[in-house]
């Protein structure tokens, strides 16, 4: 079985070129903080949701439509609308993270698919299982905690697909349970759809080079000489000991397009790339590689091996331009 | 409202824990978390040492609680989740949706801070699978407490992570094996040499994070102690502290004493400020967690 290769899209254009280099489905967001990916200038409202399903069906490709926060008590109406705005603009699935989300739209919309989002935490068959007695889900999305054996058990006990990550950005901590960013801004993934938010961040300049502070906390120091990355609280250089250096993760990007074989023998149903808050051109250029690996490895796993130009295409993409095989690899560990 | 001591989080040695946990037995605490909550290689104690220690505690006189580990990856790890929620003597906290799985219709159980629990459709997923207590997490403010409160299920209880070093996320990674350059796999038990984690700090020299294996923590102790009349007027039952090397038993003196109305919220700030400087209390008010809310 040949997985569903599942692209990221911030922009009605680049959900456009995400259907054009090959994607199966696209996933989206509404513009505000039910989605984990809610920053200035991002996301779709109902008539740029609208044409990119219509242009998405029209292609015979799927809309995933991401509610992937956790819905604010107070506030209850806001993430029931959003659902409600799925069902009415016939997204092929909606990808929650929230069970009490999954309760209400079980009940109001049993027609609608629902896929356990990477930010539902749930990294074991029992786990995932619980989620499909409970709710009915028909995919979950594996935390990018498990080593390649792990997926595979967990692809073999679980009830309903399973898809992981491939490519793109690396969370190092457990999805949906990092407060890093709560500790330090006020502002976190779970409750905000953001983490390490622009608005907290300040460039210092110095004789030397550039302090990046994050409300405050020296995250980063460059030389003029380095690439000043961005201050995600967990991608910074702190001192441990007499040591100076990325003690948590360093800024690298998840790339798995090697493992393709393995993933394809487990069954994964699904590979998804990270990656809504970046250009068109991204989507594209990432799009296009994996649509062209997927279908090598389809045609003929024993001999698939990454083409030169597929890496290249994805290294000048990846953030700080390194890529890792993340936890799939137990050394990374 | 009732005081509770969290699961350990740090890797001490054997002694270390049978002595704390004596103290414990003596202390004003009335609720015990135990078991290893953080990494499964840890193995000072093992789960027949935890539910010996547990028919101790509750000989004498606490209500004892087994939390099951946060971050379930392995065969193994899921085994020692089965093995935990399948006893019959103990009340069990679950830490993540394995072990809900495992616990649910098949009796009372706790839903642990790690389990995402934002409102009160989420709480009446739980109690239907027979939660009896939850655990609000630990970036929610008094505000976001009292709208779900409205909306919780009658007869569910509350607990609120109170006092300690807050744990703010967890990895597949070892971050204690990384800094140590060891694989996690072959990580050597080095933070058993780290009874309170081991502090990072900016390059600018502040003191920021913990590390403490798979688990990182803040650096600042979250302090409740001066907010007991809020977390009452919130419908809070239970309030909960988290053991450290030191200052424990003195920070569970100064809760005892808040709740019984003999320390004001200031005086219990300032006693607390003796025992660990470094504080803080955002997240209840409403601002980043870091931050340290003067009493009104």
């Amino acid at each position: 079985m040949k997985p569903e290769l599942v692209c990221p899209a911030g922009t009605l254009p680049a959900l456009k070129a995400a259907i054009d280099a090959g994607a199966d489905c696209v996933y989206i967001g509404l513009p505000d903080d039910t989605n984990a990916r809610n920053f200035p200038g991002l996301n779709f409202d109902l008539a740029s949701a609208r044409e990119g399903i219509r242009y998405a069906h029209a292609a015979g490709r799927k809309v995933f439509l991401a509610i992937n926060t956790y819905a604010q008590a107070a506030a209850m109406e806001r993430w029931h609308r959003a659902v409600d705005t799925a069902a009415d603009l016939g997204v092929d699935a909606v990808i929650l993270a929230d069970p009490g989300l999954m309760r209400y739209a079980a009940a109001r919309h049993p027609q609608l698919r629902l896929h356990l989002s990477v930010q539902g935490s749930a990294t074991s068959a029992p786990a995932i299982n619980l989620y499909a007695r409970s709710f009915g889900i028909q995919r979950a999305v594996l935390p990018r905690v498990l080593s390649i054996q792990q997926v595979e058990q967990v692809v073999r006990d679980a009830q309903v697909e399973i898809e992981v990550f491939g490519f793109g950005s690396l969370c190092v901590m457990a999805e949906g349970r990092c407060q890093l960013s709560a500790y330090t801004t006020g502002h976190s993934p779970n409750t905000h759809g953001v983490c390490s938010p622009a608005s907290a961040v300040r460039w210092e300049p110095r004789p030397d080079g550039m302090d990046a502070r994050l409300n405050g906390v020296l995250i980063d120091r460059f030389r003029h000489d380095e690439r000043a990355g961005y201050p995600t609280v967990c991608k910074g250089r702190f001192a441990v000991g007499e040591d100076t250096y990325y003690a948590i993760e360093e800024p690298v990007s998840l790339n798995t397009l090697a493992l393709l074989p393995e993933l394809m023998r487990i069954g994964v149903a699904a590979i998804k790339i990270e990656g809504r808050q970046r250009s068109p051109a991204y989507v594209g250029q990432v799009t296009r590689a994996w649509r062209a690996a997927i279908d090598a490895c389809a045609r003929n796993p024993a001999r698939f091996a990454p083409e030169p130009s597929w890496q290249q295409a994805l290294a000048r993409v990846a953030e700080g331009q390194q890529v890792t095989f993340g936890a799939f690899e137990r050394r990374w560990r | 409202m009732r005081i509770s001591l969290g699961p350990l989080l740090y890797y001490w040695p054997r002694r270390t824990v049978l002595d704390f946990y004596a103290r414990v037995a003596d202390s004003a605490v009335d609720t015990v978390y135990l078991g290893e909550v953080v990494c499964s290689r840890r193995h000072e104690l093992r789960t027949d040492d935890w539910l010996a220690l547990a028919r101790e505690l509750k000989t004498a006189g606490k209500q004892v609680v087994l939390s099951t580990q946060a971050l379930v990856e392995s065969p193994a790890d899921l085994r020692a989740v089965r093995r935990i929620c399948g006893n019959d003597e103990f009340l069990v906290e679950a830490n993540d949706a394995t072990a809900l799985a495992c616990l649910a219709e098949a009796g009372a159980f706790i839903a642990g801070p790690h389990l995402n629990a934002y409102n009160g459709d989420t709480l009446a997923w739980l109690a239907e699978l027979g939660a009896v207590r939850w655990v609000m997490p630990v970036e929610l403010s008094r505000t976001a407490l009292l709208a779900i409160q409205r909306q919780r299920p009658e007869g569910l209880e509350t607990e609120v992570y109170a006092w300690g070093r807050l744990p703010l996320a967890f990895s597949a990674r070892c971050f204690t094996a990384r800094h140590h350059n060891l694989p996690r796999d072959d990580c050597r038990y080095r933070c058993i040499e780290d009874p309170d984690g081991k502090p990072l700090r900016t390059q600018d020299g502040a003191p920021f994070l913990v590390l403490n294996g798979i688990q990182t923590q803040s650096a600042k102790h979250y302090d409740l102690s001066a907010d007991i009349d809020t977390l009452r007027s919130a419908g809070v039952d239970v309030v909960r502290l988290s053991p450290h090397a030191s200052g424990t038993f003195e920070a569970v003196e100064v809760f005892a004493q808040a709740i019984a109305g003999t320390l004001t919220g200031a005086e219990a700030a300032a006693r607390m400020n003796d025992i660990v400087a470094e504080r803080c209390n955002g997240h209840w008010h409403g601002k980043p967690g870091m931050e340290y809310v003067l009493a009104a």
